[in-house]
């Protein structure tokens, strides 16, 4: 691991100031995935930026009617927050499908947003990688590509963005609270934050350099049913092959593209009248996928057609 | 020349001193900053139960509770925990005195080498503090139910974190199971 100095803020402008007036300076929040990058020299911090103790631990309920989730609460007080878990139920089921206890009770919302993808070649500096190393190359093209991505992805990048919680948020239609180093504080709708690869993989988010997520807000939830279902290698504690969140007539798919996907084709169609199957082939028209990825398209409509399914009898329940 | 200094002075180490409370003991320590806290704890202050199995926080064995959270150690940096209460396999019981979990993984068995066996106490205590908060897991068919029985498939999801490669599961089920008063 490369050496790294380190300090701790007390306050966000303090946090803020901290990274902008250090080259190679990081925010250093649950530290489960970026600690683990570090090992294996993918991430290279000089400065670390301990945000852990700024005030941003709170759940409150907005006058809205919805909920604002302060960027450190740590996905397992989330997944047990009744405030969460009655009227949102699919986001305590996809953070609970996530990971395991010792890893929730330290992972932060804003961190689990921010990790990176559990690519294999990614974590491999030993392997050609755009998103490590721009102009590499992507061993995952013709390589071992059965996690990696149907929708959205590049000639540079299949990679998938790994966050079950973010799948459950994007079908809320959450937004991110952000401050930049100059102060200035914006709202980045969930759908908006992450980009696809594209020509740059190596770009994740639209947040700018030294821009701190603060909290992440929930509308209220839509009415209709609510279900996260996840396809995964074992039955506990494994990333995503394929899954669905559904929140009402708005649902998002995760493990199949290089963010938290929305399938709004798939809601246009049903909203129009289409059935099940008809609304998740328009979402999956332009999926493809790359040799050891192929299961997925038939993997991702059954998932779909299962969750939709699943939230209506929770709907009637 | 002059870049290979460069160099070696751009990754040299930084020293930090530090006070880690560890089952109830204040202890000075100067680490490297990037020292996890399971290196802390078996390296520099040697309590070695803590155990370093993958150290990816795929595992489980170096689980201990930091403010009475489970958490992996190795995923995390000593520097992180001044001021927090840091309790190991060491603090839960005395060999004269053993933990309620420690009796019961004795009792029933509860393992083979032993390997993982501190982790898997560590993590069972953190499970049960968790459950009686009132947390829901992936096992729990409505995550908003108010009474969350502690089945055995309960048990399992919850206890997923911590891997036993001679496959000791069973009898870490029943001791479990003894100890939190579920037989």
């Amino acid at each position: 691991m490369r050496p790294f100095s380190y300090e701790r803020a007390t306050d966000v402008p303090g946090a803020l100031r901290a990274v902008a007036g250090r080259p190679g300076a990081k925010f250093l929040a649950g530290g489960t995935n970026l600690i683990d990058l570090m090992k294996v020299r993918v991430e290279t911090p000089a400065h670390l930026v301990d945000v852990n103790h700024l005030p941003l631990a709170d759940i409150e309920e907005t006058e809205a009617g919805g909920l604002r989730i302060g960027a450190l609460v740590r996905n397992h007080v989330l997944a047990g927050d009744r405030r969460v878990r009655r009227p949102y139920p699919v986001l305590s089921e996809a953070l609970l499908a996530g990971a395991s206890g010792q890893l929730r009770n330290r992972a932060t919302t804003a961190g689990n947003l921010l990790q990176r993808t559990r690519c294999f070649y990614f974590y491999n500096p030993g392997t050609p990688c755009n998103k490590r190393e721009p102009g590499s190359g992507c061993a995952a093209l013709q390589g071992l590509n059965r996690i990696h991505a149907i929708l959205g992805d590049s000639a540079a990048c299949i990679a998938t963005h790994p966050s079950d919680m973010a799948v459950a948020m994007s079908a809320l239609g959450a937004a991110v609270e952000t401050v930049s180093p100059d102060g200035q504080a914006r709202a980045i709708p969930l759908g908006e934050l992450h980009t696809l690869p594209g020509d740059h993989p190596e770009v994740e988010t639209v947040l700018r350099p030294g821009e701190l997520i603060t909290a992440v807000t929930l509308p209220p939830p839509p009415a209709g049913g609510q279900a996260y279902r996840k396809v995964r290698d074992r039955a506990s504690y494994a990333f995503a092959l394929v899954s669905v969140a559904v929140a009402g007539g708005q649902v998002a798919l995760g493990g199949v593209a290089h963010k938290p996907w929305r399938a709004t084709r798939l809601e246009a169609a049903i909203a129009s009248g289409a059935s099940p199957g008809e609304a998740a082939d328009a979402e999956l028209a332009p999926a493809h996928g790359h040799g050891g990825n192929d299961y997925k398209l038939p993997l991702a409509r059954r998932a779909i057609l299962r969750t939709l399914a699943q939230a209506q009898e929770a709907a009637r329940a | 020349m002059e870049v290979r200094d460069r160099v070696q002075q751009a990754d040299a180490p930084v020293i930090a001193q530090i006070a880690l409370e560890v089952n109830g003991v204040v202890r000075a320590l100067t680490v490297d900053t990037r020292t996890t806290l399971l290196d802390a704890l078996r390296e520099h202050i040697g309590l070695t139960g803590a155990k370093k199995g993958c150290d990816h926080g795929q595992c489980g064995a170096c689980t201990v509770l930091v403010d009475g959270m489970r958490v992996v150690s190795c995923l995390t940096f000593a520097v992180m925990h001044e001021h927090d209460t840091i309790t190991t396999i060491e603090g839960l019981g005395r060999p004269d005195a053993l933990h309620p979990l420690q009796a019961a993984f004795v009792a029933h068995d509860g393992f083979q080498c032993g390997y993982c066996t501190p982790g898997q106490i560590c993590s069972a205590a953190g499970m049960l503090a968790e459950h009686a908060r009132g947390w829901p897991s992936h096992a729990t068919a409505d995550v908003a139910a108010e009474d969350i029985p502690l089945s055995d498939p309960e048990i399992r999801e919850r206890m997923s974190g911590n891997l036993c490669r001679c496959a000791a599961y069973p009898n870490i089920l029943a001791a479990i199971k003894d100890a939190g008063g579920l037989t």
